[in-house]
């Protein structure tokens, strides 16, 4: 997999900087370098750029650039151990009788250690074995970035403006919303400017004595009415226009982070808190939406009334309008200083209230856990201690808050006061008439009402450009199990699976190595170990939930990865543990899988799970609701309704993990009996904790540590007096039992 | 589905799963006690109760007889084909065993919130409901609407729109 001419390999090539040239003059000819790892601290914890590297023939290590540089010829029985604890990863080198060197560093550098202590092993291991001609699994991971994980940058503002991909479809309306803002802005503008006139020809001649010109009152009174009509109109449709967009643009950003979100794999949902996710789709695309249809809106028509009425007042008088506009910046900045205040408490009431609802997230569906340990009161208090505590910082901010509203009045009148004193000057010395002094006086109190709301923008954004950066942190999620780019159609399948040399790790921790196993059509196969052996993961593997790190899975003969996921999975049947009903009726649960099945088709996949009778007793039958909300149904109840649904789309592969280890043992009989039609000729991986679930099963697979330690029928396995008659004998003793009379 | 028999009497045998028998639904009748009895050929007759396995979505169709302790004895997959006498048997006796009034105006409620007493008008005459809770009220698939009252009987509205202005704008706050 080497990529260049020039023989570097792609991790060295991705060698940082300062590094790339020192550590290729170390190299002799035709040596590469295969792996490398910062270290990053030194003997004393103290932090050091240091570099380990390792090629086809030694590991080379630097303390810092320009130091010297040491190094080890790879021998048989060299040794790379790596461990890590708190953060501080540690790699030692060993031969067979001592320690040589040991070397810290930070997990910052991610995978690179891990990269390294394996190409590491795998070099010595090829010192006396050569290495075979083609192992395609394990030349990919040294393809891997080998770098560092990327750092979470702080939302920007930019964020933002990557909705534009969400905003594209409606750019007429936007347009034509736009366009109706600017005309009814305008619009809204004439008022003020009609007083001008109505002052100076009708009511101040009328007042020094000559008669009131009627039809001059008629005409502007009726301009006015007229443009107040036009403003309202116009204001209208552009707030429909502009809100109605903006709700689609708030609706398709949903529909596509849920629609994302469904398509990644369990590995994503794994690190993710349930109530996070669903605040991100739910409260952040709202909130989007809510900046978009408001804030921006006003924001917008704001700055148009601004920039139109320092237009016109600088037409009408531009010494007024000097003095009018300058103390608008201070005013802003003075309420900007303000809020700046209130929104550091604004940011405490929502932690706290974030902290209330923790509360209340971890005790209603831990009621029962509550009530069995009587402790109702405990809980009653940490909330009410939660609650003061919010109590207690709104009552700081509002101290603030309730000076803010009368603050913002204060300024604004001390800017009128401005405009008055200068005005008043002005007509004294006759530079302008009285109209056009209550022309802007007008002007500037509408506009002077609009700061505040200006003002608030500033956070606003802020929120919004956080709000946009969750949902693209979702959106740009890239799946870890992909679609393959052509992938191989499924049309009959036989049900041979065949795990070859099958390795996983999550993150550094290796849970699966080296699996071998096949299994025939038909064939029912008990999946046996302590909890932590590898059995879920195994099925998860399966299942493809996630990919194989080594190896491969073959359906048939054909690598599972080859096949489309969806394609692949709608042949398995899966029961678990906890069966999970979605809130609907008892009949669409059964056929979630095959939605389009008829009703006889359901009825027949109930009576096979034995939970017909238990459905017709139900006051609607099959058309009880149940999930949440619904029906209480018992767990052997729901278990058996989760086994009519696996039968209901007649898989091919059958995958029971653990389906009868949360009912009592009356209960499993019965499930078990559900169970016995639903494997009849179907390959089946059943995972059971009670081992004599698993009597019936073709062959036993005892798994340990990730590993197959033993594989045969339960009579051999128990005659083999190894890992699973111990396993067997453990359990036989619990239960009281003599073993010889459960054979 | 063709090759399933309209109604049928399950074989008493333990497998349900292959237990729908091809042999045709016996003759039904009634006893004195007024309850349903099934005839087996060559076997006493069975007490039965016809439960419908979809009584929302297809009243008509498969609609299941149980015996006396509750194990499924024989089972209808469409009423319509049933010989006259025994169809008019199971439907009397659905009808007696189950009801579910249709609201046909709402005349009042006592409040807006929840539990609320309703003053309903039904296809059965005047009477009260209580709703419990707003998710009481389920929204079938055919857009009618299935208000489930606080003492466990069911009122049906079979279509909102066809309902009076003042009853729409009354239901219409606990939807």
């Amino acid at each position: 997999m080497t990529s260049g001419n020039d023989g570097t390999s792609p991790a060295a090539s991705a060698l940082p900087d300062p590094w790339r040239d020192a550590a290729q003059s170390q190299l002799h000819d035709g040596e590469t370098a295969l792996a490398w790892l910062p270290i990053d601290l030194g003997p004393g914890f103290d932090f050091r750029d240091g570099l380990l590297l390792l090629t086809g023939q030694r590991l080379l290590y630097c303390g810092h650039t320009g130091a010297e540089w040491q190094s080890w010829p790879l021998c048989p029985g060299l040794e790379l151990r790596a461990r890590d604890h708190a953060g501080i990863g540690t790699l030692s080198l060993h031969d067979t009788d001592r320690r040589l060197a040991i070397w810290r560093h930070t997990l910052r550098s991610g995978n690179a250690a891990h990269i390294l202590t394996t190409e590491f092993e795998r070099q010595v291991r090829w010192l006396t074995q050569p290495p075979p001609s083609s192992v395609p699994a394990e030349d990919e991971e040294t393809t891997l970035p080998a770098g560092t994980t990327p750092q979470p940058e702080p939302p920007t503002t930019w964020a933002l403006l990557r909705l534009w991909r969400f905003a594209r479809p409606y750019r007429l309306p936007l347009l034509a919303g736009f366009v109706l803002t600017l005309v009814s802005t305008a619009a809204s503008l004439v008022a003020p400017y009609l007083t001008m006139p109505l002052m100076d020809e009708v009511l101040i001649p009328f007042q020094n004595g000559s008669p009131l010109r009627w039809d001059l009152v008629h005409r502007y009174l009726g301009a006015l009415l007229a443009a107040a009509i036009l403003a309202w109109c116009l204001g209208w449709g552009r707030t429909y226009i502009l809100a109605r967009v903006s709700e689609r643009i708030g609706a398709d950003l949903r529909t596509a982070t849920y629609a994302h979100l469904q398509k990644l794999p369990l590995q994503y949902y794994g690190g993710k808190r349930t109530g996070d996710l669903m605040a991100r789709i739910g409260t952040e695309s709202d909130r989007i939406c809510l900046f978009l249809s408001l804030h921006l809106l006003d924001f917008a028509t704001d700055m148009l009334v601004l920039l139109m009425t320092a237009a016109i007042l600088f037409s009408i008088n531009p010494w007024l309008a000097v003095v009018t506009l300058l103390p608008l910046p201070l005013i802003i900045w003075l309420i900007h200083l303000v809020r700046d205040r209130l929104r550091h408490g604004f940011e405490k009431v929502d932690r706290v209230w974030a902290e209330l609802t923790n509360v209340l997230a971890d005790t209603i569906p831990g009621i029962r856990v509550v009530k069995a340990f009587a402790q109702e009161e405990r809980e009653i208090r940490r909330f009410r201690a939660a609650n003061d505590r919010n109590l207690a910082i709104n009552d700081r901010v509002n101290r603030i808050w309730a000076l803010f509203s009368p603050s913002v009045t204060l300024l604004t009148e001390a800017g009128l006061l401005v405009v008055w004193v200068f005005g008043i000057w002005l007509v004294a010395h006759d530079q302008i008439t009285v109209g056009v002094l209550t022309a802007f006086l007008t002007y500037i109190s509408r506009f002077y009402v609009r700061l505040d709301s200006m003002s608030r923008i500033v956070s606003h954004t802020q929120k919004a450009a956080v709000g946009a950066k969750r949902i693209f942190d979702i959106l740009d999620h890239v799946s870890t199990v992909p679609e393959p780019p052509r992938p191989v159609p499924i049309e009959q399948v036989q049900g041979r699976i065949q795990l070859r040399k099958v390795g996983f790790r999550y993150g550094n921790r290796k849970v699966l190595r080296d699996l071998d196993l096949d299994i025939a059509p038909g064939e029912l196969i008990g999946l046996v170990g302590h909890s932590g052996s590898g059995k879920s993961t195994l099925i998860n593997l399966i299942c493809r939930f996630y990919d194989v790190s080594q190896g491969a899975i073959l359906l048939d003969g054909v690598d599972i990865r080859r096949h489309a996921i969806a394609d692949y999975r709608r042949h398995i049947g899966l029961v678990l543990q906890e069966p999970f009903l979605f809130f609907g009726t008892i009949a669409e649960n059964i056929a979630y899988g095959r939605p389009d099945a008829s009703r006889q088709e359901i009825i027949a996949a109930a009576r096979a799970a034995h939970a017909h009778e238990f459905i017709l007793r139900l006051p609607h039958g099959y058309d009880s609701l149940v999930g949440e909300r619904g029906q209480a149904l018992s767990g052997g109840e729901r278990q058996r309704i989760s086994i009519a649904r696996a039968l209901l789309i007649d898989p091919p592969i059958l995958i029971l993990d653990e389906a009868t280890a949360s009912v009592d043992t009356a209960t499993e009989k019965e499930i078990q009996k559900a169970l016995d039609n639903l494997v009849k000729g179907r390959s089946t991986l059943c995972i059971a904790h009670r081992l004599s679930t698993l009597h019936q099963a073709d062959r036993l697979v005892v798994l340990e540590q990730g590993s197959i330690v033993e594989t045969g029928t339960h009579e051999e396995l128990l005659a083999r007096k190894g890992a699973y008659h111990a396993l067997y004998q453990a359990q036989a003793q619990d239960q009281g039992l003599v073993t010889g009379s459960l054979t | 589905m063709s090759d399933t028999p309209e109604s049928s009497l399950i074989d008493p045998e333990p497998h349900p799963a292959a237990a729908l028998g091809s042999a045709p639904l016996p003759p039904l009748s009634r006893d004195p006690h007024g309850q349903l009895l099934l005839h087996p050929v060559d076997q006493a007759p069975i007490v039965i109760v016809p439960v419908r396995a979809f009584p929302l979505s297809a009243a008509e169709d498969d609609i299941s007889l149980l015996g006396p302790d509750g194990a499924e004895v024989g089972w209808v997959a469409r009423l319509g084909a049933l010989p006259p006498e025994s169809r008019t048997l199971i439907r009397d006796e659905l009808a007696a065993r189950t009801h579910t009034p249709v609201i046909e105006r709402i005349l009042g409620i006592s409040s807006r919130a929840t539990p609320s007493q309703w003053q309903v008008e039904t296809d059965g005459g005047l009477t009260t409901l209580t709703l419990k809770a707003e998710e009481d009220i389920r929204r079938l698939p055919d857009g009618a609407l299935l208000i489930a009252d606080a003492h466990g009987l069911s009122f049906l509205v079979p279509q909102v729109s066809r309902l009076d202005t003042a009853s729409k704008r009354l239901l219409d706050h606990f939807l």
